[in-house]
């Protein structure tokens, strides 16, 4: 099973729960934690885990043949992000705009283009004790993401209960991180920002037809706003966190909940089962 | 004309909370919500739509069922597996148009893209520029652009000091979208091993494209170890720690009540973020005089 841990509004508390989650079931079968925040990857912070492996991950971008290339600008005719230009006797290349597809390559005249790699990231992998632990880091000053959230997810291990960190939103990272899940978990606080952007996050997950749940973090701040949107959705509430001083505490410290807190288990146990019971077409007994 | 970008790298250390304050402090300025992927600084500023644009961004693919043969060859090109059973999925779909060049059959059209919309709106605290982008789409950093562009002419026409942005979180495209050409970057952060460590990446996108910071630490007396550290780190870097904001409920308080924070109260809190504005200010005003 695949399940993404999501939220909409950043700061939720998505990897307090993904790495709670993950370190309560790695003594009830095998897991697998996938970080695909790959601009500010946390959960190695909380799983502390001992990197074995490390692989560059590139995208492919153009590279023109000066000798046959004729300047007839087909390239840029067929590039949907203005990646290429063809200026009198210049081809200019902006890597930062491509994404990748081939098109020019394939469909220049001449055969002028070839595609090089371009590092963009890189893929770590290692194990926290009994998960297995794979993140995706995106270098600093380059722009695109989704191709390294696809290398990671590449490394899913079918033989693992497999738990992946997203980034905050809804867009285009997002989707290809929660992508082909079993079941989403969303992750809100009781607040006008934290309904607002789970409202959008629920409407993107209908979309992908992926079921999900909620988490409420910081139980007891804001208003019970979120709460009722759940119940007229019929989206359940699977489990609620309390704003607590002390959990807070840990947090800044880089302990996972249930490290600091052993008496929490239980409550991350009962979430799985539930989550398995969802993902299977089952309702929850309320 | 100053422009200052709010940005984090880690979400939720407060950026939207203290950028509604700026909004009720400085009196000169064109507010823009660049966070277009999850846009919550209008539910502060309560504001009144004046003009919608709809947004047009990329393309999708379509294949026309009657002219298509099955020969497969669009499924053998896309590198985004957006083609399954000869349907394009057009939540995957990249808009390449690799597929409409090859098909033998022109079987395949793309069609333009709604992507999201963006709207010019006033407040009680002034001009708003938001958006918002569609679910799923494509946060490519254009239409954090698009909205940085119509501040900019806001500020021109009416004569207005700054342009304050709330950024969005991480480091990828939007960020270096809303990042570009900005006279100050700051960066809010929190005490948190997962704070620090974001803050630390977003001020070497700062750094990348030479765009000057200045850091607040939000939430500051969750952890005075963490606090020292970022202080120490900020020292080091040369970079001004222009405020510290302590822990308190009252935030979520204004923010369930539709109010900036210095305007629902007048504590520590208001206090240092009022500090904030005040650096900030004075720094860009130093920075037009140098000029």
């Amino acid at each position: 099973m695949i399940i993404s841990i999501a939220s909409g509004k950043g700061g939720t508390g998505k990897t307090l729960v993904a790495t709670s989650l993950a370190l309560s079931l790695q003594n009830e079968r095998p897991v697998q934690f996938l970080d695909c925040d790959v601009e500010e990857p946390n959960a190695h912070i909380f799983l502390k885990p001992l990197l074995s492996h490390k692989q560059a991950v590139s995208v492919p971008v153009p590279h023109i043949d000066e000798k046959k290339c004729t300047y007839c600008g087909k390239c840029a005719e067929v590039c949907a992000y203005n990646a290429i230009a063809v200026i009198k006797k210049k081809v200019l290349i902006f890597p930062e705009l491509c994404h990748g597809c081939g098109a020019c390559s394939y469909l220049c005249p001449e055969g002028a283009i070839s595609e090089i790699s371009k590092e963009i990231g890189i893929l770590e992998m290692g194990q926290s004790a009994g998960i297995e632990f794979v993140h995706g880091r995106l270098t600093i000053g380059e722009a695109m993401v989704p191709p390294i959230i696809r290398e990671v997810k590449r490394h899913i291990n079918q033989e693992r209960l497999a738990i992946i960190d997203v980034s905050p939103g809804t867009s285009c990272p997002v989707v290809e991180a929660v992508k082909d899940s079993d079941f989403c978990l969303l992750v809100t606080e009781p607040t006008p920002f934290g309904l607002n952007d789970l409202v959008l996050t629920i409407d993107m997950l209908h979309r992908l037809g992926i079921p999900c749940g909620v988490v409420i973090n910081r139980d007891g701040v804001g208003n019970s706003n979120v709460e009722e949107y759940c119940y007229k959705e019929s989206i359940p509430i699977l489990l609620r966190i309390p704003l607590d001083i002390e959990i807070a505490k840990l947090y800044s410290r880089g302990i996972a909940l249930v490290e600091g807190l052993p008496q929490w288990m239980g409550a991350f146990l009962r979430l799985y089962n539930d989550i398995e019971l969802l993902a299977s077409g089952y309702t929850l007994q309320s | 004309m100053k422009e200052v970008v709010v940005l984090s790298g880690k979400g939720g250390t407060g950026k939207t909370s203290i950028i509604a304050s700026f909004a009720a402090l400085a009196k000169s300025k064109v507010m823009v919500d660049c966070d277009v992927d999850a846009a919550d600084l209008y539910l502060l500023l309560q504001p009144i739509t004046q003009e919608r644009h709809e947004f047009w961004s990329g393309q999708v693919a379509f294949i026309d069922e009657e002219k298509c043969t099955q020969c497969g060859l669009c499924q053998d090109v896309c590198r985004f597996d957006a083609i399954e059973n000869f349907k394009v999925d057009p939540i995957s779909c990249e808009g390449c148009s690799f597929c409409y060049n090859v098909c033998p059959e022109e079987a395949i059209t793309t069609k333009e893209n709604l992507s999201g919309c963006w709207f010019v709106s006033e407040t009680h605290y002034g001009p708003l520029v938001h958006a918002r982008l569609g679910v799923a789409q494509e946060n490519s950093g254009k239409l954090v652009a698009a909205v940085r562009q119509e501040a900019k002419l806001i500020a021109q026409r009416q004569g207005l000091d700054y342009i304050i942005s709330d950024g969005p979180p991480g480091i990828g495209c939007p960020v270096i979208s809303s990042l570009s050409g900005a006279d100050l970057a700051v960066i809010v952060t929190e005490p948190t091993l997962s704070g620090m460590h974001d803050m630390d990446r977003v001020i070497g996108v700062c750094h990348h494209f030479t765009i000057p910071v200045m850091v607040c630490i939000n939430k500051c007396d969750l952890n005075e170890d963490n606090s020292h550290q970022i202080e120490s780190y900020c020292h080091l870097q040369g970079i001004e720690v222009a405020s510290k904001i302590p822990f308190d409920n009252i935030v979520t308080e204004a923010l369930v009540q539709g109010l900036p924070v210095v305007e629902y109260c007048d504590n520590s809190v208001s206090q240092q973020i009022k500090r904030l504005w005040e650096s900030i200010s004075r720094l860009l005003v130093s920075k037009k005089e140098a000029k």
